[in-house]
């Protein structure tokens, strides 16, 4: 108890030492809680909590409201302030040829990524999560060490080279790879946790009956973890639709460049950044993903099923 | 758990891993080697040393645990990380879980919808709103605030990324606690509040020792997700002077901007070795917890 005690406040400076924890459960035991007190302690609870809230929902808020308003402002600056209302700037950036064809790419690699990347994890996680392989833990901390690293500057020179050799250079195959291999290792490690909380006592049935593990995967274990796919389907579009360096490094004609890439082409000769494409941009670039979430959470129920514990 | 339910066996196991270990051995593990290979050359974006690099052996690494803009860079990165990370995504996070725990209706749906929000946005759009935001002229927390010309990004670069990516992030923690919190049976939580347990009691006893599990692995994840993250470089660019080059962005700056590969190359592979560390870390305090729970 004392170990778990030390362990825990070290990880979450909770300040107290390891007896504290079973001293303090039996400190309230006998004393008496008077109506009146425990009625204002209430209040104060719901007043705190609404303030709370408040507070949250203004410090998450705040930011947005330029993409609110910008979009539709005749005179965009970068104040959010209530427009003078326009749809010109949306006129405007239709007139620049890459702006739909970039989020044509950007679906194309997010949706081949994300299919990839649930696919392959779902049946790692799978044969994972049910099968003693020896190493199987330390084998996935090390590919989420290193996805966690590769994938950001540091492995660019090797992943370029890479590319020119496989032939991926300007291919939506090789940002797609590329992008998938990266995500692959926490893709595996969420989704295995996941199995690893569903029972499976189910399979064992389907498996008297004499079904393939294929099959058990399919119409079994796959609609149990339902939810925990549509999680990582939705984290992996996410991810895909925002990442800029890998695109930007593997495409070079910008036919085939995603929203990410087209955006940072948007500013004037001089090299300021024109605000009424780029706040027009950001929306029309935002809304998909939004729009995916909506439909994911409503349809499937986007949350992680029980948490992640390992 | 290791039982074999589908009958799976070794063999179909081992194939049901196999492509996912194709993709990630060619694009994640093979970069990886080559990157450590190209930490003990000289290699550089031009000159001489582009076309023939030479191995230097140790130099790069003795020139980077020497370099004092290494050890700025790094420290920065222990706060970037303990701010952003440790206090700011996990600690809101969990705090708003707890706040909207059996609650439905509209203002938890606004409020998971605001967070979830900033989480799910394309990092170049986010990197813009921050600077709009920030902006010392015509920001809007300036004219929110009626601060103006006060300069957020040149005055205080740390904080403000440490509160971008608190802002960023805290999404994945704050699904994660709310699921977790589930495991906590209700009935318990009452009873210790008809005893007169406070708030503060109620999670140190009955609520944390429950999810601990729960915050170490979301710990781990978040704290290497903060430790590599390169979207701080789109608001600051690790300036001014560099007081907010944290080391991904130093790693961008001698390696692409400077032209040193190799040398990035090098520092890149200490950056892998310090995440092993902390990842270690987290593993062992899991295991210890293990020990006692079961």
């Amino acid at each position: 108890m004392t170990g778990d005690g030390v362990t825990r406040d070290s990880v979450t400076g909770g300040g107290t030492t390891g007896d504290g924890v079973t001293r303090g459960g039996t400190a309230g035991g006998g004393r008496v809680v008077t109506v009146e007190t425990d009625r204002v302690r209430h209040a104060v609870a719901v007043l705190g909590r609404a303030t709370f809230l408040a507070a949250v929902a203004g410090f998450f808020a705040l930011p947005l409201l330029w993409l609110a308003t910008a979009p539709f402002d005749a005179h965009p600056t970068i104040t959010a302030s209530v427009p003078e209302f326009t749809l010109r700037n949306f006129r405007a950036l239709l007139d620049n040829p890459y702006v739909l064809s970039s989020l044509g790419n950007s679906v194309i690699q997010a949706a081949a990524s994300a299919a990839l990347v649930v696919v392959l994890a779902a049946l790692a996680a799978y044969a994972l999560s049910r099968v003693r392989v020896p190493g199987r833990d330390a084998l996935l901390y090390v590919l989420l060490l290193l996805s966690s690293v590769v994938t950001g500057t540091a492995a660019m020179v090797p992943i370029f080279e890479l590319a020119t050799r496989l032939d991926l250079i300007d291919t939506h195959l090789g940002v797609i790879l590329t992008l998938s291999g990266g995500l692959l290792p926490a893709a595996i490690f969420i989704l295995k946790d996941f199995m690893d909380g569903t029972p499976t006592s189910y399979e064992e049935s389907a498996r008297v009956f004499g079904a393939s593990p294929l099959q058990i995967l399919r119409h079994i274990v796959i609609p149990v973890i339902r939810p925990g796919l549509a999680t990582i389907a939705v984290w992996a579009v996410a991810s895909v639709w925002g990442s800029f360096l890998t695109p930007f490094i593997l495409l070079r004609d910008p036919a085939k460049a995603p929203g990410a890439v087209i955006l940072y082409t948007l500013y004037t000769e001089g090299g300021s950044p024109r605000l009424d494409l780029i706040s027009t941009f950001s929306l029309l670039y935002s809304l998909p993903v939004v729009l995916m979430y909506v439909f994911v959470s409503r349809r499937y129920g986007f949350r992680f099923h029980g948490g992640i514990k390992r | 758990m290791n039982t074999d339910a589908a009958g799976l066996g070794r063999a179909r196991a081992f194939g049901f891993v196999l492509p996912a270990l194709v993709l990630v051995g060619v694009f994640l593990i093979f970069p990886a080697l080559w990157t450590i290979y190209l930490g003990l050359t000289d290699f550089r974006l031009t000159g001489l040393a582009a076309a023939n690099p030479s191995l230097v052996g140790a130099d790069n690494y003795l020139t980077a645990l020497g370099d004092e803009r290494f050890h700025t860079s790094l420290w920065l990165t222990v706060q970037f990380v303990l701010g952003s990370a440790v206090i700011g995504q996990a600690g809101l996070g969990f705090a708003i879980a707890w706040a909207l725990r059996n609650r439905t209706g509209p203002v938890k749906r606004t409020v998971e919808g605001l967070v979830l929000l900033a989480w799910i946005l394309p990092s170049s759009v986010v990197a813009f709103l921050w600077i709009a935001l920030l902006d010392r002229d015509q920001g809007t927390l300036n004219a929110f605030l009626h601060t103006p010309g006060f300069a957020w990004l040149l005055d205080h670069p740390m904080a403000s990324i440490i509160v971008f990516n608190t802002w960023r992030g805290t999404a994945f923690s704050m699904m994660l606690y709310g699921a977790a919190l589930e495991n906590v049976p209700p009935s318990h939580l009452e009873t210790a509040r008809l005893a007169g347990a406070s708030t503060f009691q109620q999670l140190r006893d009955v609520v944390f020792p429950r999810i601990t599990g729960h915050m170490l692995t979301n710990l781990l994840l978040i704290s290497l997700w903060t430790f590599n993250d390169f979207t701080s470089f789109q608001i600051t660019a690790g300036g001014p002077e560099g007081r907010s080059e944290i080391l991904p962005v130093y790693i961008y700056n001698v390696a692409v901007s400077g032209g040193r590969l190799g040398f990035g190359a090098a520092v890149s592979f200490l950056v892998l070795l310090i995440n092993l560390v902390l990842a270690l870390v987290y593993l062992r305090l899991l295991r210890g917890r293990r020990g006692v729970a079961t």
